[in-house]
């Protein structure tokens, strides 16, 4: 194992004593806990970590966050690889095996690489401009193009990680546990309120880890030990760490992602993340800022780094990032990064400061450790290929740009840069947050948000130490008594730190190259490489909209989400359209903050959770039977029930002819069932089924149609009169939830007079159907006090009674055209009922049937299924029921009718079809047209709705719906198929007993 | 007349009984569960502005029928007597002990539907999933949206929610001798098996035993 070379001897927050070995490229190392792994590989001496996405140029560590760019890595390897982490965000640990992304075959030689040389090829807008023609080169070169690009690989093994959702609720939300979010959440804590602190890192401080300002007289560090144990014994106070909040949602919902399992490597016990979905009554916003860089020529050498970054990998990580270092500023923190490098063993070779003054304070720092500052001036171009080996820097004139004057090269193999700071203003913005233009430190901050929502500290654009403190202490405050609570709490002094008196930072984004093109190196997304050049040009070819110009030059929208290269390129679009920075107005944020997993979102709706399962109470004897099932809904419906070698269509021609010919039964169970009480239950029901309900008696049934406003089929059933002012109402399985909500909102909304009550009672009970010439015997057997006979329970009557000594209703309802019984009982009675009708029908041969043979069953029948004949472009007419649909009064969808498109006759219309070969069985959907042609187009008159096979016709039967179908009755007609084509005679659509005597036995 | 043994609870299938003898000595588990099975549960509709339905109703269970939403009234021990929960402003669901729902539908019936009160025996719709125990609330958040906070959804509360992904009923009992949150979850029939298994395996890292109700 190679030494950590850039290591220091002491300090930082890593723990010496826990060596953990890691490997990169397949090259192995050794970090120290508490090491991210970007800190591991800096105290390595690694400084190339990755290729850039386009031009493939070699890319450094850019920044100690979530802001980074360049250090973009695939984490292991297997079902359980992770692409594009940044790997300043990657927690090291023992065992860690990570690789570069965008590089082949390897980071150091990289075929893609001579993209670089073609670069003057490759402009803005290089594949709009290439492939708007000739079209096929963009098929014949896609597939290329598309492997050259993409960052890091998906997994192609199923996750075998576990993940879940908690749903948590708070009074106060705070977003980012830094200085300003650790004093929000200790002031809004000793109120008593409830408070949610959330923060990325794998443990709270946030800046105060990474410098060395002081916070009550203490070390911040010390300052952040001490709050967290106000924490622990604070019950209402919750905190979690390495914590996202990643979206910002109406309502105040956050979104938040725990990665609890990630810092212990791959394969750990127990849940690996949660997302946390947050209803936050406010909350409170401080998430910090970012330190932006600067655009110059080859800004993007391996060594080139945001300042506090570097300051980051000396004070919390003792990793030295250079042997030597340059700083480049336009304000006072980049003196603050000098110091800490200064003091950490990285000697400053100078500070290039864009200003002609710095703060005293500021000043002083350089001062006292003898580092030289060269005010007025900028850095114009960087030496060195594989990695930064020295800084030109030049005089700078009043309008920002360097004149080549006092032109010296600095050595270095570190340049920090500080640009000033951008607020996070993410999560603000997703939910509509208005964003206002800081001239001063020429940054957005937090405006407007329709939400109980506030920034504070840097997210609010308050940059110095002692300002957040007391704007995040306030703003816990203000959170708290806006939530509602009246307490105000103890220690009401808000943490202090040490003012300074800063000079203003100079408004400086980028420094034009002295050579000629050079703006072609000048980085602005060192992700996507997009350079000053590339947004010029796209200015200049009139693309003026941000929003264009992100997309024609692809600025931010890498994994990064171009959060350190956003508001410079605004500035320069700024620059080059001569229009001041807020009128440019910048890009949408959108939720995520950073990449979630797919895992996280799914949590633990996948395998079996992925949709409910519905069952019936007879399910598992139907699973014991064999059972093949089918999806209705959510629920499982047997399907058909095989016989040791039987095919699907010898078992359900066994079923249809058992049905017709003995006994057939029916889990029944699904469809819906609505109980209806109240004194206006028949005006109730007239209005919204199609047929007249005033005439029904009590214990009798009747079919009803139910339309829509548009005059369309919604669905159908049968409904029964139980009593004087009762009724119970069936709805299809499918649409036994739809039609509930339906009914009430029309109750609800247009129809309050009414006395109408509606309780579901799909699940109270269960349901058998018998069907067949033997249906009757077998309840004369299992039944002493219900009425069997025609005249006492005829076709469409119900009865109550027992059926193997369980209280039931049976109804003589049939969907087969055969007598039929459909029983139910209460529910805890259907495995009973059904296992007493089993054993009790073996001699007749009581044979059960499914969905499918009851489809063929009612299709001989000519008998529809809504959603099936119908498809919402369906009205009653048009299957022939006009008798279902009452003249007389007035009812949802009759209005709709007599529209000159529902009412004219050539509409589509139910017919049935059959074809010429009797074995010959259509496809469901199949086109059907009057004349074919060899080839389309053809005119298609319809398409077949219903097609089976019918054992008890001894032929293929079909129903379909064709345009003026009844006037076509005894004409032929064809449906065109792959590779042939088939002729069928139209023919009324009722198949078997079309004078439906047996239904009445 | 039917014979008890012939009925099946919407989880029969499971064998919780033998389930619950195997874990009887289990003492580290964060969370309980079990079934109470065959609740009877009525479902009450009429107007709380009629005062003749409320006297009428509220007389027959007992209590005054909670007007506040999301509360109940009545017993939380249904041996005592029936319980009321609050499902919507003219919705009450009536729980009762196992087998008592039938003469109180009776009751309610001859008492209320005078006045606009309707009643519907919906004892088969639902069972009743009991989740208590350390941790009950923890594996409650992983499904549920609602603020389960025990300062907001207190004992009595209750509340009609999704749970994962099944549509439920929730109610909240009195807290256990040991001081941790018990809650009565009403769950459709067909939704059972599922949400069942579901809340086994979101309190999983809890450990959970299975209890005889």
């Amino acid at each position: 194992m190679r030494p950590q070379r850039m290591r220091l001897a002491s300090g930082g927050r890593i723990d010496r004593t826990r060596p953990l070995s890691f490997s990169f490229d397949g090259t192995r190392y050794q970090g120290f806990a508490g090491d991210t792994l970007a800190s591991a590989l800096m105290a390595n001496g690694v400084r190339r970590v990755g290729r850039s996405f386009k031009l493939h140029r070699f890319r450094g560590i850019f920044s100690a966050g979530a802001e980074e760019p360049n250090a973009i890595v695939q984490l292991e390897s297997g079902p359980r690889t992770v692409p594009n982490l940044r790997a300043t965000q990657v927690e090291l640990y023992d065992g860690l095996s990570a690789a570069s992304v965008n590089a082949w075959p390897s980071l150091a030689v990289d075929f893609l690489a001579i993209n670089s040389l073609f670069a003057p090829l490759l402009p803005a807008g290089f594949y709009y401009k290439t492939f708007m023609w000739p079209k096929p080169l963009w098929h014949a070169c896609e597939g290329m193009i598309r492997r050259a690009a993409g960052l890091g690989r998906a997994p192609m093994d199923p996750d075998p990680d576990t993940y879940d959702h908690l749903h948590a609720h708070c009074d106060v939300l705070v977003v980012g546990g830094g200085p300003t979010g650790l004093a929000a959440a200790l002031r809004a804590g000793r109120t008593g309120a409830r408070v949610i602190i959330a923060d990325e890192q794998n443990e709270l401080g946030g800046q105060l880890l990474n410098n060395r300002q002081q916070v009550d007289g203490s070390l911040g560090a010390d300052w952040v030990a001490t709050a967290c144990e106000e924490f622990v014994g604070t019950a209402n106070v919750r905190v979690l760490t390495r914590t996202t909040a990643f979206g910002h949602y109406e309502h105040n919902h956050v979104a938040l992602l725990e990665r609890r399992t990630d810092h212990l490597g791959p394969g750990v016990d127990g849940v690996r993340q949660r997302l946390w979905k947050v209803r936050a009554k406010q909350v409170v916003l401080a998430a910090g800022a970012y330190e932006r860089p600067i655009v110059f020529r080859n800004n993007d050498r391996p060594g080139v780094m945001l300042a506090s970054a570097a300051a980051a990998y000396v004070n919390r990580y003792a990793v030295r990032p250079g042997q030597r270092a340059v700083v480049f500023t336009n304000n006072d923190s980049g003196y603050a990064a000098a110091a800490d490098l200064a003091d950490g063993g990285v000697p400053v070779a100078a500070i290039v400061d864009a200003r002609l003054e710095a703060g005293d304070d500021a000043a002083a720092l350089a001062a006292v450790r003898d580092i030289e500052v060269l005010n007025g001036f900028a850095v114009v171009d960087v030496k060195g290929r594989r990695q930064v080996a020295g800084a030109d820097v030049s005089i700078l004139n009043d309008e920002g740009a360097a004149t080549g004057g006092s032109a010296r090269t600095i050595g270095c193999d570190l340049l920090a840069v500080s640009g000033g700071w951008n607020p996070c203003v993410h999560l603000h913005c997703h939910s509509g947050g208005k964003l206002d233009f800081d001239s001063d430190w020429a940054c957005f901050v937090p405006g407007r948000t329709p939400l109980a929502s506030r920034a504070a500290g840097a997210a609010a654009g308050v940059f110095e130490l002692a300002a957040c403190l007391e704007s995040g202490f306030e703003a816990g405050a203000r959170a708290a008594r806006a939530a509602g609570i009246k307490r105000r709490g103890r220690a009401r002094k808000a943490p202090a730190a040490e003012r300074n008196s800063p000079a203003p930072a100079r408004r400086l984004f980028h420094v034009p190259s002295l050579k000629r093109g050079g703006e072609a190196k000048a980085f602005v997304d060192l992700q996507y490489d997009v350079t000053a050049a590339d947004i010029s040009l796209a200015a200049r070819e009139g693309y003026e909209s941000v929003e264009h110009v992100k997309r024609y030059t692809t600025l931010g929208m890498a994994t990064d989400q171009g959060k350190t290269s956003n508001v410079a390129g605004l500035a320069i679009l700024s620059g080059v359209l001569g229009r001041p920075i807020p009128e440019v107005g910048t890009t949408t944020f959108r939720p995520p903050y950073t990449a979630v997993t797919y895992g996280a979102l799914a949590g633990r709706d996948v395998g079996d959770f992925a949709d409910p399962v519905r069952k019936t109470p007879m399910h598992h004897w139907h699973v014991a039977a064999g059972a093949k099932f089918e999806d209705v809904g959510q629920w499982k419906r047997p399907w058909y029930y095989p016989r040791a070698d039987e095919s699907m269509q010898e078992a359900v021609n066994r079923e249809c002819l058992a049905a017709r010919n003995t006994i057939g039964v029916l889990d029944a169970s699904t469809l819906g069932k609505i109980d209806i009480q109240g004194r206006d239950t028949v005006t109730f029901l007239n209005r919204v089924y199609t047929n007249t309900w005033d005439s029904l008696a009590v214990g009798r049934s009747r079919y009803g149609l139910m339309c829509g406003e548009d005059g369309m089929i919604f669905d159908d059933g049968v409904t029964t009169r139980l009593g004087d002012h009762h009724y119970l109402m069936t709805t299809t399985s499918g649409g036994a939830a739809r039609v509930m909500s339906w009914l009430e909102e029309w109750l609800q909304t247009e129809w309050p007079e009414l006395d109408v009550r509606l309780t579901s009672v799909t699940e109270q009970w269960a349901s058998a159907g018998l069907c067949g010439p033997g249906a009757r015997r077998l309840m004369d057997d299992l039944s002493e006090d219900l009425p069997l006979d025609s005249e006492a329970l005829p076709f469409m009557a119900m009865a109550e009674g027992r059926v193997a000594e369980i209280p039931a209703r049976v109804f003589r309802i049939s969907f087969s055209g055969e007598v039929s019984f459909e029983i139910n009982v209460a529910a805890r009675y259907g495995m009973a009922l059904w296992n007493a009708l089993m054993t009790a029908g073996e001699k007749y041969g009581i044979t059960p049937y499914g969905t499918e043979a009851m489809h063929v069953l009612r299709a001989e029948k000519g008998y529809i299924i809504a959603g099936q004949e119908t498809d919402g472009t369906v009205t009653p007419i048009d299957l022939g029921l006009e008798r279902m649909v009452s003249k007389k009064k007035d009812f949802i969808g009759k209005r709709s009718l007599s529209r000159s498109d529902t009412a004219r006759e050539d509409r589509k219309q139910l017919v049935g079809l059959l074809t010429e070969d009797e074995s010959e069985v259509l496809p469901e959907g199949a086109q059907i047209v009057a004349e074919p042609r060899p080839m389309p187009p053809m005119e298609m008159i319809g398409h077949v709705t219903s097609s089976y096979y019918s054992a008890n016709v001894g032929r293929s039967i079909a129903l379909a719906l064709i345009r003026s179908g009844r006037s076509r009755v005894g004409e032929y007609v064809f449906a065109p198929l792959p590779g042939k084509r088939v002729m069928a005679r139209v023919v009324e659509p009722v198949f078997f007993d079309p004078e439906g005597g047996r239904l009445h036995g | 007349m039917a014979e008890p043994y012939q009925r099946q609870s919407a989880l029969a299938h499971l064998g919780l009984a033998a389930r619950a003898a195997a874990d009887r000595e289990k003492s580290d588990a964060g969370v309980q569960l079990g079934e109470r099975a065959f609740p009877g549960q009525l479902n009450l509709r009429g107007d709380p502005g009629n005062e003749e339905f409320m006297d009428a109703a509220s007389g027959t269970v007992d209590c005054v029928l909670p007007t506040v939403p999301n509360t109940s009234a009545g017993e939380d021990d249904l041996e005592e007597g029936p319980r009321v929960l609050w499902l919507a402003p003219v919705e009450w669901l009536i729980v009762t002990a196992a087998g008592a729902e039938e003469a109180l539908a009776g009751e309610l019936v001859a008492a209320a539907a005078g006045c606009g009160g309707s009643v519907t025996d919906v004892s088969d719709a639902r069972t009743v999933i009991v989740l208590q125990g350390p941790n009950a609330r923890d594996v409650l958040m992983k499904g549920c949206p609602l603020d389960l906070h025990p300062d907001v959804f207190r004992p009595g509360h209750c509340a009609q929610s999704l749970l994962a992904r099944a549509a439920v009923i929730l109610y909240r009992r009195a807290d256990e001798a040991d001081g941790s949150a018990s809650f009565e979850i009403h769950v459709t029939r067909s939704f059972a098996d599922y949400l069942w298994v579901w809340l086994e395996d979101a309190a999983g890292e809890y450990g959970v035993q299975v209890i005889e109700v």
